[in-house]
């Protein structure tokens, strides 16, 4: 592995002029953003625009065409990077959740800590029951996932992924797929987790929640960054015509 | 110059008001979880056996009239050669199952794992071989096989002979392997593609991925058709009788002919040869399809 000598003053997460295209559809045309460590960003955008694209490269999940992703100082899409070192790194939760369904929700939080990791199995037990506390799922560590609600499936997904103690967030529309009732719950946990000062990168509808907890809010439409701000000005001052048009749409 | 098949005339695509019976299509979709055979087989009335027997027993009565021979003389026959039919002759027909579905399935598996992997050139060819071996006549595949490979090898100054049956074997595990490489594929599939993604994102290798979180959600859903498969593989053992392997088939034929040929042995030696086929497979087939409804219910 490649040693940098990136500081936490540096940005933990770099994008410059990123360039992604499925086939002959451009669905990135130059992104560019930085996020510094114990930052919350939040993207925000109609469907189309490329907001989970540009999520899913950062933790290598899709490759890019051009331009760069830097994690810590590294660049994520060099062909010589290690991704496994990356993936410790970087967290994500998905809009499906995809919990394992053949193991139980303390399995799933279990699973990575104990084969990844190969940490021993008593310390990551211990862990693993105090994220499920921490996402308020205490007593549920014996269900399977078929027998958890949407919004109790996503809170095991989001410790699943805390497991793996990641420097960086990902959040790919994790509520999307949920009951109303639940997005409550889930919304909360991830306001716990920003306030303690997890960097966090959410892909979201939830327009009072992106204003609520997040420290910087950019909005993207057709594979480029429009506008952004901080959410105190974002949401009143917004200047970009197709951004006042979105914003009246969701507001 | 083509020649004429007897029975076979052009058919001439054309539109017509008369009500017309469209052409009897079999559903050969052959999808992973694709239970044909044992639908079909444990969807058979166990009477129907019951009336095939009925029939059995009338057949030496009908012909009495033309022989001297009894239809007690017959099932006595068949009574005497039948502990030697079982031991030997059904017995190697289970064996042959029981290798065949072993070598198959190992092969299979492996097969179908090459059919998934990343490397181009290995699922390519992992892809090329499974759909030859598939569509290819399981007879012809056996041919080759008994008559291209020696009978036997030498290693060092010891010569090890190779039996008809173990040949028989290889020749049948072949199409086995080829489907049973479609399961493993067509079930590695079949789980959710975030399944991969969350995986990977956790840092978990491919190897890993497939080992401890693919496959584990698919293996059970793999058992039915890897069961209706044995089924339909224990019923093509006889075939391997066309080749002289001394099975079921081959020695009831022999039997007959020890007993003088009468024709009134046929239908019971043979007869008994369907009821032990059928005694062995549905039960199997039984216990796929509710196996199949368990794991059904399950997901």
């Amino acid at each position: 592995m490649t040693t940098t000598n990136w500081t936490p003053a540096q940005p933990i997460v770099s994008i410059r002029d990123l360039h992604k295209s499925f086939g002959d559809l451009e669905v990135l045309k130059g992104i560019s953003l930085d996020v510094m460590k114990g930052e919350v960003i939040c993207v925000i955008g109609p469907s189309g625009s490329g907001k989970s694209t540009l999520i899913r490269c950062i933790n290598a999940l899709n490759p890019i065409n051009s331009g760069s992703i830097l994690v810590e100082g590294q660049e994520v899409h060099d062909p010589a990077l290690d991704k496994l070192a990356l993936r410790k790194k970087v967290g994500m939760v998905f809009q499906q959740y995809n919990l394992f369904p053949h193991k139980t929700a303390l399995q799933n939080v279990m699973m990575a800590p104990l084969k990844v990791l190969k940490r021993p199995r008593d310390e990551v037990e211990k862990h693993a029951r105090e994220l499920m506390n921490r996402v308020n799922l205490q007593g549920k560590e014996d269900s399977y996932p078929g027998e958890l609600s949407g919004g109790q499936q996503q809170r095991v997904a989001i410790a699943r992924s805390l497991a793996m103690n990641p420097d960086v967030m990902l959040f790919d529309e994790v509520t999307a797929a949920l009951d109303p009732e639940t997005v409550k719950e889930v919304l909360l946990a991830i306001k716990d987790l920003a306030q303690s000062g997890m960097t966090c990168i959410l892909v979201t509808h939830e327009m009072g929640f992106a204003r609520e907890v997040a420290d910087h809010i950019y909005f993207t439409d057709r594979g480029v960054i429009v506008e952004h701000g901080p959410p105190a000005t974002f949401f009143t001052e917004a200047k970009d015509p197709r951004t006042q048009e979105f914003l009246s749409q969701i507001l | 110059m083509s020649r004429q098949i007897p029975g076979m005339s052009v058919i001439v695509q054309g539109k017509t008001d008369l009500p017309v019976l469209k052409p009897y299509r079999l559903s050969m979709s052959a999808g992973p979880a694709d239970l044909g055979f044992s639908r079909w087989l444990q969807g058979v009335n166990p009477l129907t056996f019951v009336a095939i027997a009925g029939l059995l027993l009338i057949w030496p009565v009908v012909v009495f009239a033309q022989g001297g021979y009894t239809t007690a003389q017959a099932f006595e026959a068949l009574w005497r050669w039948l502990p030697f039919l079982v031991t030997s002759g059904f017995a190697l027909n289970i064996l042959i199952s029981f290798f065949t579905m072993l070598l198959g399935t190992v092969a299979g598996i492996l097969l179908g794992l090459g059919q998934i992997a990343p490397l181009k050139p290995l699922s390519r060819f992992s892809w090329f071989v499974t759909q030859l071996f598939r569509n290819s006549p399981w007879l012809v595949l056996l041919f080759i096989v008994m008559l291209a490979f020696p009978f036997e090898f030498q290693i060092g100054g010891t010569i090890f002979l190779i039996p008809d049956w173990i040949k028989a074997v290889f020749g049948l595990s072949l199409p086995i392997m080829a489907n049973i490489s479609e399961i493993v594929r067509g079930g590695i599939q079949s789980v959710p593609t975030g399944q991969w993604e969350a995986a990977e994102s956790l840092a978990f290798t491919r190897r890993q991925t497939l080992w401890q979180i693919i496959l584990p959600q698919c293996f059970k859903r793999m058992i039915p058709p890897w069961m209706n498969w044995y089924a339909i593989l224990t019923m093509a053992t006889p075939l391997v009788s066309l080749l002289g392997v001394e099975e079921l088939v081959t020695l009831s034929r022999q039997a007959m002919e020890a007993e003088d040929n009468h024709p009134e042995l046929l239908m019971p030696f043979f007869g008994f040869a369907l009821v032990i086929f059928f005694l062995y497979c549905y039960p199997i087939a039984k216990w796929t399809l509710r196996l199949e409804r368990k794991f059904a219910v399950k997901e």
